[in-house]
C-alpha cells in the first residue's frame, strides 16, 4: 500500500447548506429524556445523533457504542445571530465594503493589484497578513464608494457582537444582508477564498448540534442523569429559539422580540465561547461558569495542550524519594506495594511456558496479576481461577507479571529540562513507601529529599526494555552533553568523607581498615605502608582502577609558583598506576560537575567501570565520614575575643575611609573615574571599600577557625557552603544591595532610607551596610536592610524560573525536528532545510568532548609519555 | 567616505561562488538550492559584493573556539 501523506490542511467556514446536509436530525425540542429515561426524538439526545449507552445501536449507522463516532444534528435559528469568533472580521468587512452596493471600497485595478501581490506571496509560501491589513486600512478610510458613489458611514464595533452606525444599532439580519452583497470577486483582496467562505456564513442562521458522543451525559450514583455543559447550553438556545418563534407568530411587539433576539445572541455567544469580555459568563446552577466550546480547546488543560500534546500513561508510579547509599547508582528502590501493582508483560512461548506457569501459580510477590488470552481478553488472576488459567496457558498468551528485582524501569523527576531527567534504573524491591536512590544521582535529576516526588515508568515491550538498557542507563549519562564532564559524582558527605580520609597521612590499623572497607568489592589488602598500619590514601587507592593522573585539588591555594607534588597543603593530587601518591581527594576529584577522576576512569575504562567506582566511592566515603564523625554546631563559628577585636578594627577603619571619601565628595575634591560622574565614583569606591572590609574580616575569621573546623572543611573541600557563607556567620554580613547598588530607596522626598537618618546621609549604616554577623544578630535597622536585600533575591528567582521556562518551551518547539544527519549537517526533518553545515560548526559531540574541546592535548601527551 | 564592511574585524570573509562552484557545492552537499540558508539581496554585505538573486555566497568564519568554519547562503 502506498502510504498517504498529508500535503496540507485547509480551513473553511461551514455554510448553512453544508450544516443542513451533514445533519441527520433537526432538533426542535429542548427536552432530553422522557420519564422512563428514554431519549426523546427530535430532542438533544435523539437516538440518531449516536450512541453512548453500551449495548444500544445507533439509529443512523447501526454501529454500537465505540464503533459509531456520532452524527451531527442542527437547529434552525428563528433569527440570524453573529458568530463571536468572526465578530471582529465582520466589523472589518463592513467597513471595507460599500453600505449600499456591497463592493470593495477601492477601484477595480487597485484591487487586482493587491490580489496579485497576495497570490505572489502565497506562491512563495510567505506570509501575506500585512497586505490584507493594508487593504482593510485603505478601504476603511475611503469615505465615498468608487463604484456607486454612496457616502460611507463608519460602523462602530462594540464587543462582543454589536455594531452601530451613528448610534443606530445594526441587527444581525442587517449585517447579514450587507455581507451577502459582497461579490465573490472582491473577497480575495480581503484574504478570503470565495470557494471556501462566503462572508454571510459568519452570521449564523443554522446551528450545528454536535453528536451525543461529544457531550455524553453521566449517571450519578443516585441514579440521576447529569448532562454535559454543552447540552445545558444547547437546551438554553433551543428554549429561547422556540419562544422567539412563538412570539413572532403571535405578533408580539417589536420591543419584546428584540429582547428575545438579544437573549438568543447571548446564548449562542456563550455556547461558542464563555469567556468573552463584555458579557457575564453563563453559569451552572451551582455558580460554576460553564465549559463551552472554546474552553474545551483553550489553555493548558484544553484539547491541544492537555489532550493532544500531553497524554497520561499506565504502568507508572509516583511517590516521595529518599536516599540509600547502599544502592548502586543504576538501581532504584521500589516499595513492595508499588511492585505488586506494576506489571511487566511476558510473551508466552513454548520455551518459557513452564517458567511463566510458575508465576501464575504463585500467591505472593513476584506473581502474575493478569493474563491476556490470544483473543485479546484480559483476565485478572484470582484465587478461584488460578489453577484453571495455569492449565489453559499456551504459547501466544501474554502474562502480566509483577515488577521484581532486576527489571528495567525509567525514572523521572520534573521539570524534565534535559535528557538526564529521565534515566533507566534497575529495580530493587524494598519495604516502606518511598522510592530509594543513590544520592550520587541527585545532581542530574536536581533532586533532594525535602519532600521531592519522582515518577517511574515500566517499559512494556522487549524493544523498549532493550532501548532503555542500551541508551538510557544511568552509567551512560555520567558524562553530560552540556559540558563534556561528569554530572554524576559525589555530593556533600561523599566529599567531606574522602577529604577526611585522604588528607595528610592518617593511619588505620587492620581492624579499622576492615571496618571501613567492608562494603566494598575489595578482596585483597595492599602491603601496609607503615608497620602494620595503612594510610587513608592507601584505603582510597583500593577502589581506584589503574589510572595515572595529576591535577590541582579544590583546596589549592593558587600559589604563584606551583610546587606540584611537593605542595605543602597536600593540594596537588598525583595518582600513579591506580595509587594515590599525594594530594587530597575533594570536589575537584570526585564531585558532581567537576570529578576529574571520574572523567578519567570513564574515558579509559568506560561507563561500567565508572559506575562501579562511584558505587564504591560513595560507600567508602560514608564509612570514612562515620569513622571520624562529622558535625557542625554553633560553637564551630565561635572565635576568640582577640579575633573579634581585630575584625572590629578592620571594619572601623573601613568606615572611616568611607567617611573620608564622603567628605572629599562633599567638598568637591573627589576625582571622578573615567566615564563616571562623581556620584557614581563615590558609590563605587564605597562599595569597594566595604567589600574589602568584609573580605578582610572573613580572612581573620578563617584564620582563627582553623582547618580542623567542620564548617571550614566543608567550605574548602567544596562539599557544601562557601567561605563567604562562613564569613557572614562569623564576622560580618556586609553590604546589602538592590540591583547591585547600595540601598537608597525609601523616603525619596527627604532623601533617606529610614527616618532614623539625616536627609542625604551617605554613611555606611544609612545605606544598608551590616556590621554584625549572623551569629551576633542584627540590630533593627540592619534587619530591615537585610530584608530589603533578601526580598530582591526572592523576587529574582521567581521571575527567572518563569521566564526561562517559557524561553525553553519556545526553543524546544522551534528546534524539535532538527536532526544531525549522517553527513554531519543539521537539517530540519520536515522541510529538509539546512540549518548548520557542520553540527556546532566543528562537528563535535559535546558529550564525547573533553569539557567542550574536541581533543585533550594534555591527555594525549601523557599517554605518549607513559608508552615510552 | 564609504566604509568597506569586509574591512571590519568582526565581519567574516564573504565571497560569491561561480556557477561552476555553486553546482559542485550543491552536488557535494546533496541539497537543493532552496534548502540552503538564505540571505536577503538587500543585506548590506550582499549589496557590497554585488551579488544577485540566486547567487550563493560563501562565508569563511574564524573562531577561537571552533577554528575555521565555512557556511553558504543563497541570495534571495
Amino acid at each position: 500500500m502506498i502510504p498517504k501523506r498529508v500535503s496540507g490542511i485547509k480551513f473553511e467556514v461551514l455554510g448553512p447548506k453544508e450544516i443542513r446536509k451533514m445533519s441527520v436530525v433537526k432538533i426542535i425540542t429542548p427536552e432530553t429524556y422522557d420519564d422512563d429515561g428514554f431519549p426523546i426524538e427530535f430532542g438533544l439526545m435523539d437516538p440518531r445523533l449516536g450512541v453512548i449507552d453500551p449495548g444500544l445501536k445507533c439509529r443512523t449507522c447501526g454501529g454500537r457504542a465505540g464503533e459509531c463516532s456520532g452524527h451531527f444534528g442542527h437547529i434552525e435559528l428563528a433569527a440570524p445571530v453573529i458568530h463571536v469568533g468572526y465578530a471582529k472580521l465582520i466589523a472589518r468587512l463592513l467597513n471595507g465594503t460599500c453600505r449600499e452596493c456591497g463592493r470593495i471600497l477601492m477601484k477595480d485595478e487597485r484591487r487586482d493589484r493587491f490580489i496579485e501581490m497576495i497570490e505572489e506571496r502565497k506562491k512563495l509560501g510567505r506570509e501575506y497578513d500585512d497586505i490584507i491589513k493594508e487593504v482593510f486600512r485603505i478601504t476603511k478610510s475611503t469615505k465615498k464608494c468608487p463604484h456607486c458613489g454612496t457616502e460611507q458611514i463608519e460602523v462602530k464595533f462594540e464587543k462582543p457582537t454589536f455594531y452601530y452606525e451613528n448610534e443606530h444599532r445594526l441587527t444581525p439580519r442587517d449585517v447579514r444582508e450587507r455581507l451577502e452583497k459582497i461579490p465573490d470577486e472582491d473577497l480575495p483582496a480581503f484574504g478570503m477564498d470565495p470557494q471556501a467562505v462566503r462572508p454571510e456564513w459568519m452570521v449564523l442562521t443554522v446551528l450545528p448540534v454536535p453528536p451525543v458522543t461529544v457531550r455524553p451525559s453521566i449517571i450519578l450514583e443516585t441514579g440521576q442523569r447529569s448532562e454535559d455543559d454543552l447540552t445545558h447550553k444547547l437546551v438554553d438556545i433551543i428554549r429561547i429559539n422556540q419562544r422567539f418563534m412563538e412570539n413572532k407568530e403571535a405578533g408580539a411587539p417589536q420591543l419584546i422580540l428584540e429582547d428575545l433576539w438579544e437573549l438568543l445572541q447571548y446564548h449562542v455567544t456563550t455556547y461558542l465561547d464563555n469567556e468573552v469580555s463584555g458579557i457575564p459568563p453563563a453559569r451552572h446552577r451551582s455558580g460554576r461558569p460553564l465549559k463551552t466550546l472554546a474552553q474545551r480547546l483553550k489553555g493548558k488543560e484544553g484539547r491541544f495542550r492537555g489532550s493532544l500534546s500531553g497524554k497520561r500513561v499506565n504502568f507508572s508510579a509516583r511517590t516521595v524519594i529518599s536516599p540509600d547509599p547502599n544502592l548502586s547508582i543504576n538501581e532504584v528502590g521500589v516499595p513492595q506495594e508499588i511492585a505488586e501493582e506494576l506489571t511487566v508483560p511476558i510473551y508466552v512461548t513454548s520455551k518459557n511456558i513452564d517458567e511463566v506457569r510458575e508465576f501464575i501459580l504463585r500467591d505472593e510477590h513476584p506473581k502474575a496479576n493478569y493474563v491476556i488470552r490470544e483473543d485479546g481478553r484480559r483476565i485478572r488472576i484470582i484465587e478461584s481461577n488460578r489453577d484453571e488459567l495455569a492449565e489453559k496457558l499456551s504459547p501466544g498468551w501474554i502474562v502480566e507479571r509483577q515488577l521484581m528485582d532486576g527489571d528495567i524501569v525509567l525514572f523521572n523527576r520534573q521539570p524534565s529540562l534535559h535528557r538526564m531527567s529521565i534515566m533507566a534504573h534497575y529495580v530493587r524491591v524494598l519495604p516502606y513507601k518511598t522510592f530509594r536512590l543513590n544520592p550520587a544521582v541527585c545532581p542530574p535529576y536536581n533532586a533532594d529529599f525535602d519532600g521531592d516526588e519522582m515518577n517511574l515508568h515500566v517499559p512494556q515491550s522487549l524493544e523498549a526494555q532493550a532501548e532503555a538498557k542500551m541508551l538510557m542507563a544511568v552509567q551512560d549519562h555520567i558524562l553530560s552533553p552540556r559540558f563534556g564532564g561528569p554530572i554524576i559524582g559525589g555530593i556533600h558527605d561523599h566529599i567531606s568523607g574522602l577529604y577526611l580520609l585522604t588528607r595528610g597521612e592518617k593511619l588505620f590499623n587492620k581492624a579499622e581498615v576492615m571496618e571501613i572497607v567492608r562494603p566494598l568489592e575489595v578482596t585483597k589488602l595492599p602491603e601496609p605502608k607503615y608497620d602494620g598500619k595503612w594510610s587513608g590514601k592507601q584505603i582510597f587507592s583500593m577502589i581506584l582502577p589503574d589510572i595515572t593522573i595529576e591535577f590541582k585539588a579544590e583546596i589549592c591555594q593558587n600559589c604563584e609558583v606551583c610546587k606540584g607534588v611537593e605542595c605543602e597543603n597536600d593540594a596537588y593530587v598525583y595518582i600513579k598506576d591506580g595509587v594515590l601518591v599525594t594530594g587530597t581527594i575533594d570536589e575537584n576529584a570526585v564531585g558532581a560537575f567537576k570529578g576529574i577522576i571520574i572523567d578519567e576512569i570513564i574515558r579509559k575504562f568506560g561507563s561500567e567501570e565508572a559506575k562501579k567506582f562511584i558505587d564504591n566511592m560513595t560507600k567508602l566515603a560514608i564509612r570514612a565520614i562515620m569513622y571520624t564523625g562529622f558535625t557542625v554546631g554553633i560553637d564551630d563559628i565561635d572565635i576568640p575575643d582577640e579575633a573579634r577585636k581585630q575584625i572590629e578594627q578592620v571594619i572601623k577603619e573601613a568606615e572611616e575611609r568611607v567617611w573620608r571619601l564622603i567628605d572629599a565628595y562633599n567638598q568637591g575634591n573627589l576625582e571622578p573615574m573615567p566615564g563616571r560622574s562623581t556620584e557614581e565614583t563615590l558609590e563605587m569606591k564605597i562599595m569597594q571599600e566595604l567589600g574589602r572590609a568584609r573580605d578582610m574580616a572573613g580572612k581573620i575569621a578563617g584564620k582563627y577557625l582553623g582547618m580542623e573546623n567542620a564548617a571550614v572543611i566543608m567550605a574548602v573541600s567544596g562539599a557544601r557552603g562557601s567561605m563567604l557563607n562562613l564569613t557572614q556567620m562569623v564576622a560580618c554580613i556586609g553590604q546589602q544591595s538592590v540591583r547591585g547598588e547600595r540601598i537608597r530607596r525609601g523616603y525619596t522626598y527627604t532623601d533617606r532610607t529610614l527616618p532614623h537618618f539625616k536627609p542625604g546621609d551617605l554613611g555606611p549604616e544609612a545605606r544598608g551596610f551590616i556590621r554584625s554577623s549572623y551569629k551576633e544578630g542584627l540590630n533593627p535597622i540592619e534587619f530591615f536592610f537585610h530584608a530589603v536585600g533578601g526580598r530582591e533575591g526572592l523576587v529574582d528567582t521567581a521571575v527567572r524560573t518563569s521566564q526561562s521556562g517559557y524561553l525553553q518551551r519556545r526553543l524546544i518547539n522551534a528546534l524539535q525536528d532538527l536532526k544531525v544527519d549522517y553527513d554531519g549537517m543539521v537539517k530540519e526533518q520536515t522541510s529538509g532545510l539546512l540549518i548548520q553545515f557542520r553540527y556546532g560548526q566543528d562537528g563535535i559531540d559535546p558529550m564525547k568532548s573533553f569539557r567542550g574541546k574536541g581533543v585533550d592535548v594534555k591527555r594525549i601527551i601523557r599517554e605518549v609519555k607513559t608508552e615510552e | 567616505m564609504k566604509v568597506k564592511l569586509q574591512d571590519h574585524i568582526l565581519v567574516p570573509k564573504h565571497e560569491i561562488l561561480s556557477e561552476e562552484e555553486a553546482r559542485e557545492l550543491l552536488e557535494t552537499l546533496g541539497v537543493k538550492e532552496e534548502e540552503l540558508p538564505k540571505i536577503r539581496v538587500d543585506d548590506p554585505i550582499v549589496k557590497e559584493l554585488g551579488a544577485k538573486r540566486g547567487n550563493i555566497i560563501r562565508i569563511i568564519r574564524e573562531d577561537e573556539l571552533v577554528g575555521v568554519s565555512i557556511a553558504y547562503r543563497l541570495v534571495v
